[in-house]
């Protein structure tokens, strides 16, 4: 089978995530690259953030590990190499709709944006938490409600909040739900998008600080979207810049928001306020994209 | 003080919720408990507080928007919540907003130009010819074109769209404007842009703002002043670069605390 690409041996050293040279398109115009030639790796306990703007891709690039990419999208090259531990190194891109299912939620977990859009509003809480260890460990009753409260004790909801509808409770516990359910079967990678941009600044605090508590604890590797370079300074190990579908930098967070190398990357930096009030503003300007333009030309 | 141009005294607002069951209870919730502000001529004022914490519900009060239950909202001496309706249309001109969601706040079925010079319209200022050139004139300062009258919001992007909503509260020629998280909506490099045109537009024009934000480090970059909200009350205000340096209330160091990248991005 070309599931199992390497040998046990490679197994153990190479990293727990890595996209090669993924390319995706619309079906309908092939050549409208919506993300281009992306590769990055995450390693087993550590975050990468995936920063850009709006249309960069890093969204597409995230559902694309978990096969979600909508229907009118294909993936026109590249491969998802995931780390399945015992069971050896995997393209996701090939497998089949089944494998990957059992992969999802168990093995890979994803947070979405928006949790209330996420969570179904006639189900409580502890059920759809409850409902992804029923499907893949096979937990039911008494066993099952524990593991609910516990889940629910480790994101920081009381466990009697297990009977409430997701309407019942507040924007940050939400998502703290949602993440009670991406952790619920341990995965060993978990996929945010943009997990925190719905809150408010001191609840987006607590909820990084529990994602990377909860990273160190369960030592997962996360894939973590934001376009806030704020975010990324508290919570990445390793960054990589989009920008228009292709990864124009990469590398450690402290290589990249320390000394950025990439014109993109410094201009994106000069348009984030301080807390300090001195920087002076530096919008981009776009018209060094046009290919012929230097990129000196950025900083104009 | 003179040299106040908006001053907000003693305001109340409380909204009365349906809960229990079937809705028969009902609680009082208190958007804006006993709020004094005021607003410096020629200055940016902040407001800052998290979702829930009255900070819009003020905005929309300072306009008259929504009736206050208490409270005096004194500019140029008079108190707006005692006008008449036309006297507060009249006063109108002078007081505008630019509102969140440049997505949502602009009406897809009239043209660019008929939103800009729709207040003009409204308040009869000029013939025909003059404003459309006030509208050309100011569209061009926020950095659109005079063929953009013609087409409809859902052909510009979001940073384009606010621009228009820039337009239209700046067409009047308005002494203060009240900004309610003008730039959240927007991609960082499109919001250095806004908050940049802003701080220009106020210098030529010499507007005073009042600047709505949850975020703080937009709040240190454009404001002079700020006043930290919290369950409906100001919990502190004074100088920006005072409270940023010396946070007196718990919250307010709380929510500094809370900046994203405080000490990395800095370093």
């Amino acid at each position: 089978m070309t599931d199992h690409l390497t040998s046990n041996q490679q197994v153990h050293a190479s990293p727990l995530l890595r996209l090669e040279n993924l390319t995706i398109s619309p079906k309908k115009t092939p050549e409208r690259l919506l993300v281009n030639d992306v590769s990055f790796t995450i390693q087993q306990g550590k975050t990468t953030c995936v920063v850009g703007e709006s249309g960069s891709g890093k969204s597409l690039t995230a559902l694309s590990v978990m096969g979600l990419l909508s229907r009118q999208l294909q993936l026109q090259s590249g491969r998802v190499l995931f780390n399945d531990g015992q069971h050896g190194v995997i393209d996701l891109c090939t497998l089949d709709a089944e494998r990957l299912r059992q992969l999802r939620g168990d093995k890979i977990a994803m947070i979405f944006q928006e949790p209330m859009t996420s969570l179904n509003p006639v189900l409580t809480v502890g059920y759809q938490i409850g409902e992804s260890l029923t499907t893949h460990l096979g937990l039911k009753g008494e066993r099952l409600k524990t593991k609910v409260h516990s889940l629910l004790e480790m994101v920081g909801i009381p466990p009697a909040r297990a009977n409430s509808y997701p309407d019942e409770l507040s924007g940050g516990q939400r998502q703290r739900v949602m993440i009670a359910m991406s952790i619920a079967c341990e995965p060993s990678l978990l996929i945010a998008d943009e997990p925190t941009t719905a809150l408010d600044v001191t609840v987006q605090a607590q909820i990084l600080k529990l994602l990377d508590d909860l990273k160190t604890r369960m030592n997962m590797g996360m894939l973590f979207i934001t376009h806030d370079f704020g975010v990324v300074a508290d919570i990445a190990d390793d960054v990589v810049v989009m920008f228009r579908g292709q990864i124009v930098e990469s590398g450690s967070k402290q290589q990249v928001l320390g000394n950025p190398q990439h014109p993109y990357t410094k201009a994106l930096l000069a348009c984030v306020p301080d807390a300090q009030g001195q920087k002076v503003l530096k919008p981009i300007n776009y018209a060094w994209l046009q290919d012929d333009v230097e990129d000196e030309a950025l900083y104009e | 003080m003179s040299d106040d141009i908006l001053i907000a005294r003693n305001l109340v607002k409380t909204y009365t919720q349906r809960s229990g069951r079937f809705g028969f209870a009902s609680t009082q919730v208190k958007a804006l408990d006993d709020v004094s502000i005021n607003l410096r001529a020629g200055t940016t004022l902040a407001v800052v507080g998290e979702s829930g914490s009255g900070k819009s519900t003020l905005a929309r009060c300072l306009l008259q928007l929504q009736p206050l239950d208490s409270g005096e909202v004194l500019f140029d001496g008079q108190d707006l919540a005692k006008l008449m309706p036309n006297q507060l249309r009249e006063m109108r001109k002078n007081l505008q907003m630019v509102f969140q969601d440049p997505f949502a706040s602009l009406n897809p079925r009239m043209r660019v130009g008929e939103i800009v010079g729709e207040g003009l319209l409204i308040h009869a200022l000029g013939n025909a010819a003059e404003r459309q050139q006030k509208v050309i004139a100011m569209l061009k300062r926020v950095g659109l074109s005079e063929a953009d009258m013609q087409k409809y919001p859902h052909e510009f992007s979001g940073g384009q769209r606010q621009r228009i909503g820039i337009a239209r509260a700046l067409v009047l020629n308005p002494q203060v404007v009240v900004c309610d998280e003008p730039v959240s909506a927007l991609d960082v490099s499109i919001q250095a842009q806004i908050l940049m045109l802003l701080k220009e537009l106020q210098q030529e024009m010499a507007l005073s703002l009042i600047f709505i934000s949850h975020d703080l480090r937009v709040v240190r970059y454009i404001a002079d002043d700020m006043v930290v909200m919290y369950h409906g009350k100001v919990v502190e205000q004074g100088k920006v670069a005072d409270i940023y340096a010396q946070p007196k209330h718990a919250y307010t160091q709380n929510l500094l605390a809370a900046i994203p990248g405080k000490q990395a991005i800095n370093a």
